[in-house]
């Protein structure tokens, strides 16, 4: 894949003195690694594609004694979340990784464990759902658990995986809630990049051990989770919203306490690139912000006023930010790789809803692309950016893009004209 | 049977005010595990009656941790519950995973097969009282041949025999299985006790008769509970490492017709019906008996086995008391 240390990382992570040594490895390893450094306790899974090698490098730490951790090899996705929650409620630091089916197969689970403001971790690797079969990427499996009360990062890059694996446990046990890493099938999980591994003494002193604020405790009984009435069960959600508004400081914060340790920040829920003075930006998420890099930088080259908005953080939403953002812009475009059927793409909806609202609203495009594996390159970005410049409001509520068939009866968008010249789809 | 004196752990952590009907079997099930390990006991109710039994917030009625958990988790949420006592340094902390049959044999099976298969090291004690009664007497594959619930009315009651899940638990080779009835106090505590001292995955399965859904009034369930043993439609047994089959009690084998004619969930049954019943049980017991007597036990277990000589003598007694009063 593409990858850029964005403008705020610089690439002095990989020389801070935080930095033990810079292995070249996988995203999935780059969680695997992040979960020794955090001490993890309890660690339960079941193997799917292409997770696996998240746990199988986990198998060989834990095995070597690298970790000292209790491993249980569950028999399906639901019992790896339930051996987390048990282990959670006992007060261990406990983690999974999954993917797709697999996440969807926790989906009860994953209610039990918010409900229980337990802070687990998971990894989860994204993966189409099928039917038909998909082990390539799109978000659907992840944005489909939206409502589960877990907070969600979407990752760029394999150092943003391992960084906000080590960020999540601290943010997870700060509020009390759950946190899910998303990163990309095959473009992040099997890609190799550099990657900072911090000292664990750093680590240590960044993330001390555990402590449960409840548990099952034989000193000082209660039980957890019964039967509750209309009376109080309202009250126990509202404090779980509560919980994932609170997140958003939380976030901020640790993401500026992992600066100073490690000398890498990822702007908390959001990170923009050349918003400053831009008119059109992109929303979106993921590796495909490291493509939309290259395509602002070629456009912005060109005299394109472009930018960049990377959507960190999906659960809590980054209202604040994408609000503030469009007091500046004249048009937001965001380019989803999931689809609501019956409605748009899931983060269009929720950049909608947030705007409603706003003093300020700029005109906002809708667009889906890179769903089952498709690519997204920079010529598809540039695609979105060609028609966000010549439309001033969208012809349709979710433009596809890249479709190979002319079912969409889309219109091919026409090429714009820039101060810097004229910008061609076969590249500039 | 006033006369049976059992020697009990005397305290009772389980408290007075549960929710449970009179006569509930998983209730005294739940007090007896509680004798008979004390208070160093962390619980894992999935959905079943004591997700309603231990009381709604803010109260808890069993006296030790309780983590209410998702149906078909009680065998997984109990491993993790395990390992992060493990990886915390705590090795002293009983485990019980406590269901009842719907989240045992039906919808809790898979995590329950897994958790033997990796020999999770807890206790697991199914009250089986044959039907999903919390959600108001449906169907489950513990209910018996020929009974009615909700969803298996007189007119068409169950078709097809109860699962047998002991035999199932037997085929994973846990350390240790056993069979228990709240009709006998003195052996479940026993069993739960040498159960405590095992490591391993531990399954108790126990008979828990249940009034309002097998349609008897709640002063007989003891009763109802020694005639199931007497007829060998329940064995009292002990299974080691799966192979090793100990009989608890011999039963006097009485007709199952006295035990089926004391509940109205079979009052619609033909005595034809009935007769096929006997038939079944005598089956299972034939081929139950092939296995006692194949079974030639490791000397070290024998040890831990129950007193048989003292105990069938007076299941006898017991028994015959019983029969008599149904004439």
């Amino acid at each position: 894949m593409i990858n850029r240390m964005s403008k705020s990382n610089g690439n002095g992570g990989l020389l801070h003195p935080s930095v033990d040594r810079v292995l070249v490895i996988e995203g999935t390893h780059a969680a695997s690694y992040a979960v020794k450094l955090a001490r993890v306790q309890v660690i339960a899974a079941y193997p799917i594609t292409p997770q696996t090698s998240v746990v199988e490098k986990l198998s060989e730490i834990v095995s070597g004694g690298e970790l000292q951790a209790k491993f249980i090899k569950v028999e399906s996705e639901h019992s790896a979340m339930a051996c987390c929650i048990g282990s959670s409620i006992s007060g261990a630091r406990a983690f999974t990784a999954t993917s797709s089916q697999g996440l969807a197969l926790m989906h009860e689970l994953l209610h039990w464990a918010a409900g229980s403001r337990l802070p687990i971790v998971m990894v989860n690797v994204n993966r189409a759902m099928a039917p038909p079969w998909s082990i390539y990427v799109d978000h659907n499996d992840s944005l489909s658990q939206r409502d589960t009360g877990w907070l969600q990062f979407y990752a760029e890059s394999n150092q943003e995986v391992m960084d906000t694996v080590l960020q999540a446990y601290k943010i997870a046990e700060t509020v009390s809630l759950p946190v899910m890493i998303n990163l990309d099938a095959f473009v992040l999980s099997h890609t190799s990049e550099p990657v900072a591994i911090p000292k664990q003494e750093v680590v240590d002193e960044f993330l001390p051990a555990r402590k449960a604020l409840f548990k099952v405790d034989t000193a000082d009984p209660k039980a957890f989770g019964a039967l509750i009435g209309p009376d109080a069960y309202m009250e126990m959600r509202y404090k779980l919203f509560q919980a994932m508004e609170d997140a958003r400081a939380v976030i901020r914060d640790v993401d500026l306490e992992f600066s100073a340790k490690f000398g890498r920040s990822y702007g908390g829920l959001v990170e923009e690139y050349f918003t400053e003075d831009a008119e059109v930006v992109l929303l979106t998420s993921a590796t495909a912000v490291s493509t939309a890099r290259i395509a602002v930088d070629e456009l912005r080259s060109m005299g394109f006023p472009v930018g960049l908005m990377k959507l960190r953080a999906f659960r809590p939403f980054p209202v604040d930010e994408i609000r503030a953002l469009a007091q500046r812009v004249k048009k937001i475009g965001v380019m989803d790789r999931n689809i609501s059927f019956g409605a748009t793409g899931i983060i269009y909806q929720e950049t909608k809803a947030v705007l409603y609202n706003a003093p300020v609203r700029p005109s906002l495009f809708g667009f889906i692309a890179g769903l089952g594996g498709r690519d997204i390159t920079p010529e598809t970005i540039k695609e979105i950016f060609s028609y966000l410049l010549n439309h001033d409001e969208p012809e349709r509520e979710t433009i596809w893009i890249s479709l190979k068939s002319d079912s969409a009866g889309q219109e091919e968008p026409p090429i714009p004209e820039g101060p810097g010249g004229r910008m061609k789809s076969e590249g500039v | 049977m006033g006369q049976i004196k059992y020697q009990l752990p005397p305290e009772e952590i389980l408290a007075p005010g549960h929710f449970a009907c009179p006569g509930c079997g998983g209730t005294l099930t739940m007090r007896y595990m509680l004798k008979a390990l004390g208070r160093k006991v962390i619980v894992v109710i999935p959905a079943c009656c004591w997700s309603v039994i231990d009381g709604p917030v803010p109260y808890s009625a069993a006296g030790v941790p309780v983590f209410h958990t998702a149906f078909e988790t009680a065998a997984s949420t109990a491993s993790g519950v395990k390992a992060g006592l493990e990886a915390q340094g705590d090795h002293e902390t009983t485990v019980v995973a406590f269901a009842g049959d719907g989240g045992t044999f039906d919808i809790g099976f898979q995590a329950l097969s897994g958790a033997a298969e990796r020999n999770e090291d807890f206790i697991y004690i199914c009250y089986d009282n044959e039907a999903y009664m919390n959600t108001g007497i449906q169907r489950s594959s513990a209910t018996p041949f020929g009974a009615w619930t909700t969803t298996t009315p007189a007119e068409s009651p169950k078709a097809e025999k109860k699962k047998n899940i002991v035999e199932v638990l037997a085929a994973h080779r846990i350390p240790y299985l056993a069979t228990a009835s709240v009709a006998y106090p003195d052996d479940m505590i026993a069993k739960i006790q040498r159960a405590k001292d095992i490591s391993g995955f531990r399954f108790i399965h126990v008979f828990s008769p249940c009034p309002p859904g097998w349609k008897f009034e709640p002063e007989d369930s003891i009763k109802i509970s020694r005639m199931a043993i007497e007829s060998r439609v329940f064995p009292l047994l002990e299974v080691f490492d799966g192979v090793d089959y100990r009989l608890s009690r011999q039963p006097a084998g009485t007709p199952v017709r006295d035990y089926i004619r004391m509940q109205g969930r079979f009052r619609h049954l033909r005595e034809d019906q009935i007769e096929e019943i006997q038939k079944y049980v005598d089956e299972d017991w034939e081929r139950l008996s092939v296995r006692l007597a194949s079974t030639k036990g490791a000397e070290h277990l024998k040890k831990a086995a129950p007193q048989k000589e003292k105990e069938s003598s007076r299941t006898k007694r017991a028994a015959t008391k019983v029969r008599s009063r149904q004439k």
